[in-house]
């Protein structure tokens, strides 16, 4: 009687957990953007400058500025990790202006002033001053100046050198330029010792405002080329994941009618525990903030037939024990242990794979391979111990005493 | 269900070895000639799917990517509702704006997914999975030597290498698309396809502990024996997968049914390779052991 309530308790219990959860943990799983809609990139670094070393440190760096620039632009949740040693990955989702989110992410927006060089023809500059570095991040602002025009004005982090620079230039030009695109080229007319420079023209209140964008965002200090891209339009990725769901619980749901039609008490017992995987398959998918991308929904769903293959295993493994003439209680123990090892044998080689392309892999294979493991592990601790566990509560506790209960025909079962 | 006669495995094996080193020498064929018919994962250039409200003609589309990269015909697939269009090249941020907008104005609800990807990083990719593959085999190998002995990791492997190339077979065969995700569905069939064949060779190691098998027809009720005592299971589980990859297939999304389809074809080989090409493999690497300790008997494992 003991047995039997604990059986009892323990469904209703994680029932009861499941049924409350599950809502509030499906809208936390986090999407990817091939569900969601959005574009991925990955971007190969090189040195800007001939002769400059790629370090760590820079390629943080850069990654840290695209992060900065991809938030100017106003979009939501972008992603930027770096992988290897010189590449750098970005997500960002639900991006209406794609094209232009693409080009400012990877301009390398170099702003420079410089004085003209011997040599040079009239109007261009060669020599630089100061580059984007010198000037004090996120100081660039738009304003008017005396005769009310559109100035942008930007601040030196180095006084002195600024200082050095205007007096040494006093009476030249001292032009701007953005990458190779000169913005102006006033006169420098004062020695300036407070830092402070600006640029006026005539710009429009918006021309000026972008430029002053463009200058805060700073320069990156790597050049990137993208090496793969991958855009999915919002409408796009709804439709996959509500079809491939769809699929998923059509597929689970025969599953689980073959697998109670097979198997009768311990494939109802079988069902449960495949439930209880799924469920706390998402629940580490929450917990852990693991991203869901299509693949992996792949995985999740392939992971369910493969999951009920352990207790495939040890019901046949009993019934084949029944067969050859044992006692129901006998059956279940033999069964269960000697399946237990080919159970185990034929789990871990999929995790050698999986841990295989999880190693070798990028992006969505990585994501796949990280499924797998984790739908093992947790198929391990379900369809096994969990389902074993349930299965021997009811056969200890008298409930499970007919063959037929078990899905095996008296006809069967040979005389001792 | 169970079948209660035992059916003569190994006898059979001949007619299905037959088979698939038939299918192994056709594949070898198409791969020579056609070889694989690749996406952009691994040629480079890039791929547009596009999902359309409404169904539009090939000359509403003709006319709408002219022009979008000029000098380069794309290919052009096109479906109820769906078309797809490929670029050899990799198409610049730019382009691919314009073409969206070529085709938006035909259809404004469309949705669109692009890929691209550049030459070096198709490269790699492709040499990845060969890295992937192969490591895969090697971790196989140690497991199942470890666990079992040489023969069953010998035998194991060349069943899980068949269902590997059977699949890559299918695809150069029937000019599926290979993509990123159909190497996925290799390593998870190279995975997965050999539970079958350790369920098998768990219970020919259990019954070899039960009594002494002298003479090589021993052997062989031995491996029928076993055969038959896992079939149902075996049919079984490559059922339960089978139904998931088949739903997955006919309803999932879009860009992994390609996935889906080579896990249907690699599980139906998957089963199949178990039952009637590793074990009869095991039994033939079994066989010339046993010559070699009949001349001393002293020693019988």
């Amino acid at each position: 009687m003991k047995r039997l309530l604990s059986f009892i308790i323990t469904v209703l219990v994680l029932t009861a957990v499941m049924a409350v959860s599950t809502p509030g943990l499906l809208d936390k799983v986090r999407l990817g953007l091939d569900l969601k809609g959005g574009f991925e990139i990955l971007y190969q670094a090189t040195p800007s400058e001939q002769g400059q070393q790629l370090t760590r440190a820079s390629l943080l760096q850069t990654a840290a500025a695209l992060e900065k620039r991809a938030n100017v632009l106003g979009t939501s949740e972008p992603e930027v990790t770096t992988e290897g040693t010189d590449r750098i990955r970005l997500k960002i989702a639900g991006v209406t202006n794609e094209a232009e989110v693409r080009e400012k992410m990877k301009d390398p927006a170099v702003l420079t002033f410089r004085s003209a060089a011997e040599g040079d023809p009239e109007g261009t500059y060669s020599k630089i001053e100061l580059v984007g570095s010198d000037f004090v991040e996120n100081a660039a602002t738009v304003g008017r100046d005396n005769l009310n025009q559109i100035e942008i004005s930007i601040k030196v982090k180095d006084k002195d050198k600024f200082a050095e620079i205007t007096k040494r230039l006093l009476g030249k030009k001292l032009a701007i330029y953005l990458d190779d695109t000169k913005l102006s080229d006033p006169e420098v007319r004062a020695v300036l010792t407070e830092g402070t420079a600006s640029i006026s023209g005539n710009y429009t209140i918006s021309a000026a405002r972008e430029l002053a964008d463009t200058i805060n965002l700073g320069a990156l200090p790597l050049k990137l080329t993208e090496k793969y891209s991958q855009s999915v339009g919002a409408t796009l990725g709804k439709q996959s994941l509500d079809d491939t769901i769809r699929a998923g619980l059509i597929a689970s749901v025969l599953i689980l009618i073959f697998m109670i039609g097979m198997y009768r008490i311990p494939g109802l017992v079988a069902s449960f525990a495949l439930i209880l995987h799924t469920w706390l398959l998402i629940l580490v998918f929450v917990l852990a903030d693991f991203t869901l991308t299509l693949p992996g929904i792949a995985a999740f769903i392939l992971g369910i037939g493969m999951a009920v293959d352990a207790n495939i295993i040890t019901n046949e493994r009993i019934h084949e024990e029944m067969r050859s003439g044992k006692s129901i209680m006998s059956s279940v123990k033999a069964g269960s242990k000697s399946s237990f090892r080919t159970v185990i044998d034929s789990n871990v080689t999929t995790i050698i794979v999986a841990a295989v392309m999880f190693a070798f892999g990028t992006g969505s294979v990585k994501g796949f391979a990280l499924v797998l493991i984790v739908e093992i592990l947790l198929s391990i601790a379900t369809n096994l111990y969990f389902a074993r566990w349930m299965l021997n509560q009811l056969v200890k506790a008298g409930k499970l005493s007919k063959p037929k209960q078990f899905g095996v025909k008296e006809s069967e079962i040979n005389a001792l | 269900m169970h079948f209660k006669k035992e059916l003569d495995y190994v006898h059979l094996s001949k007619y299905f070895y037959i088979f698939s080193i038939s299918l192994t020498v056709i594949g070898i064929v198409f791969l020579a000639i056609f070889n694989l018919n690749y996406s952009v994962d691994f040629k480079a250039g890039s791929n547009v799917d596009v999902s359309l409200t409404k169904t539009l003609t090939q000359e509403q589309i003709d006319g709408a990517i002219k022009g979008i990269k000029s000098g380069h015909e794309p290919s052009l697939t096109i479906g109820s509702q769906r078309v797809n269009i490929r670029y050899d090249e990799v198409l610049t941020s730019a382009e691919d704006e314009a073409l969206k907008a070529a085709i938006t104005k035909l259809d404004d609800k469309a949705s669109f997914e692009i890929n691209t990807v550049d030459t070096e990083m198709a490269k790699e990719l492709a040499r990845n999975a060969i890295y992937a593959v192969l490591m895969s085999c090697i971790g196989i190998i140690i497991y199942v030597s470890i666990r079992f002995e040489w023969r069953f990791a010998i035998a194991a492997i060349v069943a899980l290498v068949h269902d590997a190339f059977m699949v890559v077979a299918v695809f150069s065969i029937f000019r599926l698309e290979v993509d990123l995700t159909f190497i996925i569905a290799v390593l998870t069939i190279i995975g997965y396809s050999i539970n079958d064949t350790i369920v098998i060779f768990d219970r020919i190691r259990e019954n070899l502990r039960f009594g002494k098998q002298k003479t090589y027809d021993d052997l062989k009720t031995l491996v029928n024996k076993s055969v038959s005592q896992t079939i149902m299971r075996s049919l079984y589980t490559a059922l339960t997968v089978f139904i998931a990859a088949f739903f997955l297939m006919i309803l999932g999304g879009e860009s992994i049914r390609m996935f889906s389809l080579a896990m249907v074809v690699g599980l139906l080989f998957g089963a199949y390779s178990s039952i009637f090409i590793a074990s009869p493999l095991w039994l033939l690497l079994k066989k010339n052991q046993k010559s070699k300790v009949k001349s001393k008997p002293a020693k019988a494992q």
